[in-house]
């Protein structure tokens, strides 16, 4: 395969950002979620809530 | 809150049984299209298997347009109807799309080099033009979070937003528009050039980055809920207190 150095960046770089980024928003999502309650949080479910 | 409870909050953030199998369907999507971008679709006559980057490239700059276009609409309706849902969107909408952008300069600088023997020409008008909007965005970002009045700082960052918007079609059209002061080539997707495995593995690629543009813009707007959740809950306990110190004040001495 040709150019193989400059695939393995830029995809690299792409898929490694992208699941970086979703990493971060996980956790700061939980972060905050601890601090607010269930009740103020409109996307749960009643499952999810008990 | 029992601690089983809190448990069950730490767990779930801020997701949700739609998010979790969108994510499960992003990450299945990413490895189909590595196997697919590497291995199914065939090898340009011209550039050879450099081309394999547009399966990246492509779909970061279109979801670039979806998320910089989300956050016109979204500051056009904080400035006309002060729609709070609307102003979270642009928000998460334009650090999105900052990120797609990046990756789009970054990608395209990576992908020019093997093709156009450079990394960066600033006599490019795509090139330059993308970096400008980049740059706009990030003003926007950094309005964002420079604070103080919550409304001025979402009017503000509106403003930018929609000025960012005027950006996007010179973007797309400049290929167009300078066909005689670009590198770049014309729209990949529409000029009917692709081999038919490179066009399927392409929009597949489109789809994953669409879906995963979905999943993260479900989080980002989730967490900026919060924090407004907590900003507010921070300022009623502020006032409460207040008040209690003001009684207390007020009492009389016996």
């Amino acid at each position: 395969m040709t150019h193989l150095g400059y695939l393995i960046v830029g995809w690299g770089v792409s898929l490694a950002a992208g699941a970086a980024y979703a990493a971060r928003l996980i956790t700061r999502g939980r972060r905050l979620a601890a601090r607010v309650p269930t009740d103020r949080r409109r996307w749960m479910t009643a499952k999810d809530a008990s | 809150m029992t601690q089983t409870s809190e448990n069950a909050t730490a767990r779930t953030g801020t997701g949700s049984r739609f998010t979790f199998w969108l994510g499960v369907a992003v990450i299945a999507g990413a490895v189909a299209l590595v196997v697919l971008g590497f291995f199914a679709a065939p090898a340009d006559d011209e550039q050879r298997d450099a081309v394999r980057m547009i399966f990246v490239h492509v779909p970061s700059a279109l979801l670039t347009y979806v998320a910089f276009s989300m956050t016109a609409v979204g500051s056009l309706m904080w400035i006309w109807k002060r729609s709070l849902w609307w102003d979270i969107t642009a928000h998460a909408a334009a650090e999105i799309g900052v990120i797609f952008c990046a990756l789009t300069l970054f990608t395209g600088s990576v992908w020019g080099r093997p093709t156009w023997n450079t990394y960066w020409d600033w006599g490019d008008v795509r090139l330059v033009t993308t970096l400008i909007l980049f740059l706009i965005m990030i003003g926007y970002l950094s309005i964002r979070a420079s604070g103080g009045d919550e409304e001025a700082t979402s009017t503000r960052a509106a403003v930018v937003g929609l000025v960012a918007a005027v950006n996007l079609p010179i973007v797309n059209r400049s290929v167009e528009w300078w066909f005689d002061r670009t590198l770049h080539q014309k729209s990949s997707l529409t000029d009917g050039n692709l081999e038919d495995m490179t066009l399927f593995t392409l929009v597949v690629g489109i789809a994953v980055w669409a879906a995963f543009f979905l999943w993260a813009m479900i989080h980002r707007f989730r967490i900026a809920w919060l924090e407004r959740e907590l900003r507010v809950g921070d300022l009623d306990e502020a006032i409460i207190e207040r008040r209690a110190e003001a009684l207390h004040d007020e009492s009389p001495v016996l």
